[in-house]
């Protein structure tokens, strides 16, 4: 009687905690994010984004029980580094999908690894390169630079503006930036009149100076808040009067600390997260984006920006994949292909087989710098 | 070519000259006194922006109090870099030497990355930011500081050297150690004293720069880098020569992006190497310099 | 003393190859060859960099640069012209080569902190030129469609074919340059090394050898620039900058200098390194700092010089 007591408490608990082993799988994703060097304003809200939300899921009971474990990696923007990274992701630990890496230049790097280890991989770069030609297994959240330079000569197109300077960080960022402002310029009818590069942001009047001399109508610089500002202060300080466009890389309070008055007026497009609070009710992104700002801002202290929030859409796309679909990659990547309106920070995706970035130019907001604050222009 | 763009080049490249000079003043203070080139200079300049932002905006100290307490600290910094890595090597080939300054370089980087992120930070500029138009050029009132300040510690250094027991044992030790020994001089006094007046230097300019350059944890690389350029075309060793070299290079540089047709500006890095290069190879020892220049 | 030298590479060569075997059937097996893979590549150029630093006691903080105009050469003439990577190779090697022989010309008169800025000031050019290379290479961010080595209808594209490939020409330099060691050259290197009046005054063409001795690094290098870019597929510019390399020069001198099997340890260890140090990312730039000063504190002569220590070795310089 006793013997067969114990037996049946020892099935009992080996049942429970076998039962407690299976219902805590741990779901495994992985992150490749530039944490740290030149471009870790991209990687580091990327990163406390995607450790914000591994938490709150987790408290609220995982994945359909499981535990999400998100296994986050610092690229420093190198590009040997991620391909390594990416490669230890899939091989080693096994990850069920991949969100990041922050740059074009590494996503372009591992984009031929996802193909061929056939891993979901959702980058948050910038480069439109990544997703066209269409690759099977690779998607992005960001818009693209082509959206973000078409928003801005669609403006410029309906005020008649139509020959610009521009000028850039001769970096990744900046050079792309250049490359798809003469593609699609004459699309508009703008033509790129002069351009100019800076590799160190100390003083850029030479190369303004010289920009100046050709009288364009408007300025673009393509870069992030440091380089940017510098650009901004020594555009005013030279008396070189246009307006200044930028990039969406400014997207960021740091850029108005950094180049204060001069700022005024700079005209830039951005996802709506930074002037969420200037939207309608209707629009349907509001509640996401608002809940998100609050969510960020409540936990780290500083406000959430749009890089952070195309590590969020990253991720909560492959969460919804997996809630849908289960612990396997080739499901997830269906899963995610077939998604339809979701609503993420970076506006309202829609994939398909030949879209696999989801997003139109309706995505940016152009938004104006007034008086040190976000206004929503259009 | 309109004077006024001419003018404008020129005011640029005094600008980013003075802050070159400010670094070379500095390298040339360690060199001086023990023919060692401190890869890790540029951090010195990067240490002394970012702990002057974080005392006035973390702390929420006065200018004054921060700007002392923040020289000092880094100067602490140097003089822990001498203690720690340079004096247990004397005598040690210069390959090793360079191995450990850079390595102190990255280190520091990596400190600072902890304590203070990977953000760019900004101070307002000691008469304020509006610029100042001369003969049609906008220059910013900093950049008559940080002329001014890098002239003064260029006239400083030099009495200093010239004329004060202290600057004369320092060259003294330099030239023979074992001579200065011999009549009381401790070498190994005179390099910490170097290194420690040295990150003085650079501290000082990192302040002083912070409103033009925005300080952020890797400001002190390419600083450091073009610093030495400057410091070579001048002269190795010679305070005044790091002066010329310092404005010389600034000036070169920005009148090349000037002159170069639209759209060539990219290798605007380039420029300060090739300078380098160039110097090294015609005329090692610089325009002003006296030192030796150890050539095969 | 020679036959123990060929006794090590013998040693090494049979290590290296057989150790992807046991890890091949792994799931991660992939992952760990490519780091391997990456060590051997590394090791090319740090095998080049110790002869011109241990042996002929010049100094190059700027040998990124020649890794990455092999890369970019082999590349360019692959996709561009285009032809085959095979014919790329040797190509490229033999470009980069002419250019680390002009510049080593006016570079090697030189020394001491002096060569180090006029090397660390080349890789800077060079960094800034492939920077500004996207109207040839039609990308901003580098090369792409960089097509693979392939043996008739193979594409070399699997982590063990790669890794083989590099393991063949891995051999092959390393075999070169332990000849050389223990050859006339050789000896006349290390005598250079050691005080080049002497040297020239017993006869030795002390300006001659050391140009050879830049150009056979810079060669190493650009081998290894070529190899990986056909490996990869894509090059980006920034992958050759000034901390690629210190950290050239940090494997080397970490290993130590004193003899060629030095940089081998020093690539693997610093190579290797921060693959287990995954949990510490926001302190590696501490840590290496770290490294590399607590490093020349205490084995100067590098890690091999610890091993070593107790041994009376001719072939210790200072």
């Amino acid at each position: 009687m006793k013997r067969g007591l114990t037996a049946l408490i020892v099935v009992g608990v080996l049942a429970f905690t076998s039962v407690l082993c299976f219902a805590a799988e741990e779901y495994k994703v992985g992150a490749v994010f530039s944490i740290t060097g030149e471009f870790s304003s991209l990687g580091v809200p990327e990163r406390n984004t995607v450790e914000m939300i591994v938490e709150e899921i987790n408290s609220k009971g995982g994945i359909n029980g499981h535990p999400l474990k998100v296994i986050i990696y610092d690229t420093k923007g190198n590009e040997t580094e991620c391909r390594t990274l990416v490669q230890r992701l899939i091989e080693k630990d096994k990850v069920l999908a991949i969100i990041g890496p922050s740059l074009s230049g590494t996503s372009l790097k591992v984009v031929p690894l996802a193909e061929r280890f056939k891993v979901p991989l959702v980058s948050c770069a910038a480069s439109v390169k990544i997703v066209k030609p269409v690759k099977k297994w690779v998607f992005k959240t960001p818009q693209t630079d082509t959206l973000a330079v078409e928003r801005i000569y669609d403006y410029m197109q309906r005020h008649g503006i139509k020959k610009i300077a521009a000028i850039y960080h001769a970096n990744d960022f900046g050079k792309s930036g250049l490359e798809q402002m003469k593609k699609l310029g004459p699309k508009y009818g703008i033509s790129v009149i002069a351009d100019e590069s800076y590799a160190e942001a100390t003083d850029v009047t030479s190369q303004l100076t010289k920009l100046k001399a050709r009288e364009p109508d408007a300025l673009i610089c393509w870069d992030t808040s440091r380089g940017a500002a510098i650009v901004t202060r020594d555009t005013r300080r030279i008396g070189f009067d246009v307006p200044i466009f930028m990039s969406h890389g400014i997207a960021s309070r740091r850029y108005i600390e950094l180049a204060g008055d001069a700022a005024e007026g700079v005209i830039f497009p951005a996802g709506k997260l930074l002037v969420y609070d200037k939207l309608p009710d209707t629009d349907p992104q509001k509640s996401v984006l608002a809940s998100y700002a609050k969510a960020y801002k409540e936990r780290y202290g500083k406000d959430a920006d749009t890089f952070g929030g195309h590590a969020w859409d990253a991720l909560q796309l492959v969460i919804k994949a997996l809630k849908e679909a289960g612990p396997d990659r080739a499901k997830i990547r269906d899963a995610i292909e077939n998604t339809k309106n979701f609503i993420g920070t970076g506006g309202v995706f829609n994939f398909s087989p030949e879209e696999h970035n989801g997003l139109t130019k309706e995505a940016f907001v152009l938004i104006k710098i007034v008086n040190g604050k976000w206004t929503l222009l259009e | 070519m309109k004077l006024s763009y001419f003018l404008q080049y020129l005011a640029s490249g005094i600008t980013v000259g003075s802050v070159y000079a400010l670094v070379a003043l500095g390298f040339n203070m360690i060199y001086n006194a023990t023919g060692i080139i401190n890869f890790a200079q540029g951090e010195f300049v990067m240490l002394g922006g970012m702990t002057m932002v974080f005392l006035t905006g973390a702390l929420k100290l006065p200018m004054w109090i921060s700007f002392i307490v923040s020289v000092m600290s880094v100067t602490a910094v140097g003089a822990l870099l001498e203690r720690g890595a340079i004096y247990p090597l004397k005598g040690a080939p210069p390959i090793t030497l360079i191995i450990i300054t850079i390595g102190a370089s990255i280190l520091i980087r990596g400190a600072s990355i902890l304590i203070w992120g990977e953000d760019a930070y900004r101070l307002p500029g000691i008469t304020g930011d509006r610029p100042i138009r001369v003969l049609g050029a906008s220059i910013l009132p900093q950049s008559f500081w940080v002329i001014g300040v890098g002239a003064i510690l260029m006239g400083a250094l030099q009495l200093f050297q010239r004329y004060t027991l202290f600057g004369k044992a320092m060259r003294a030790s330099a030239a023979d150690s074992e001579a200065a020994t011999l009549v009381g001089i401790s070498p190994r006094r005179m390099t910490l004293w170097s290194f420690a007046i040295s990150a003085a230097i650079g501290s000082v300019a990192g302040i002083i720069i912070t409103p033009i350059v925005f300080t952020h944890y890797n400001v002190g690389v390419m600083l450091g880098l073009k610093g030495f350029c400057a410091a070579v075309l001048g002269g190795l060793g010679s305070f005044m020569g790091a002066v010329v070299g310092g404005f010389l290079l600034g000036v070169l540089e920005k009148l090349a992006v000037g002159f170069a047709p639209i759209g060539y500006s990219g290798y605007e890095n380039a420029i300060a190497f090739i300078v380098m290069l160039l110097i090294l190879f015609l005329r090692p020892s610089g325009i002003l310099g006296r030192g030796e220049v150890e050539k095969a | 003393m020679r036959n123990r030298d060929y006794l090590i590479f013998i040693l090494i060569l049979l290590g290296t190859g057989l150790i992807p075997l046991p890890l091949m059937p792994l799931e991660a097996g992939g992952f760990y060859i490519r780091v391997l893979t990456v060590i051997l590549l590394y090791s090319i150029i740090t095998t080049g960099l110790s002869l011109l630093m241990g042996y002929a006691g010049q100094i190059s903080l700027g040998h990124a640069a020649f890794f990455g105009l092999g890369a970019y050469c082999s590349g360019l003439l692959a996709v561009k012209l285009p032809i085959s990577p095979w014919l790329a190779l040797p190509a490229a090697v033999a470009g980069t080569a002419l250019v680390s022989y002009a510049v080593a010309i006016p570079v090697l008169k030189l020394k001491g902190h002096y060569l180090a800025m006029a090397t660390l000031g080349f890789g800077e050019i060079v960094y800034v030129f492939l920077k500004e290379l996207d109207w040839l290479t039609g990308d901003p961010a580098g090369l792409i469609g960089i097509p693979p080595f392939s043996l008739g209808r193979l594409s070399l594209i699997s982590s063990e074919s790669q890794y083989y490939m590099t393991w063949a020409f891995f051999s092959l330099v390393l075999l070169l340059s332990v000849s050389l060691i223990n050859s006339r050259v050789g000896r006349a290197l290390r005598a250079i090394h050691g005080d080049d009046l002497a040297a020239e005054a017993l006869g030795v063409n002390v300006s001659k050898l050391k140009i050879q001795a830049f150009v056979l690094s810079a060669v190493y290098a650009a081998l290894a620039g070529s190899l990986y870019a056909h490996f990869e597929g894509f090059i980006g510019y920034t992958t050759f900058n000034l901390m690629l390399s210190i950290k050239l020069v940090t494997m080397v001198v970490i290993g130590g200098m004193t003899n060629i099997w030095g940089a081998l340890l020093g690539t693997a260890i610093l190579t290797a390194l921060p693959q287990f140090l995954t949990a510490f990312k926001d302190y590696e730039m501490v840590v290496y700092g770290a490294i590399m000063i607590l490093v020349m504190l205490f084995a100067p002569r590098g890690l091999i010089g610890l091993i070593l220590r107790r041994k009376r070795d001719e072939e210790a310089v200072a």
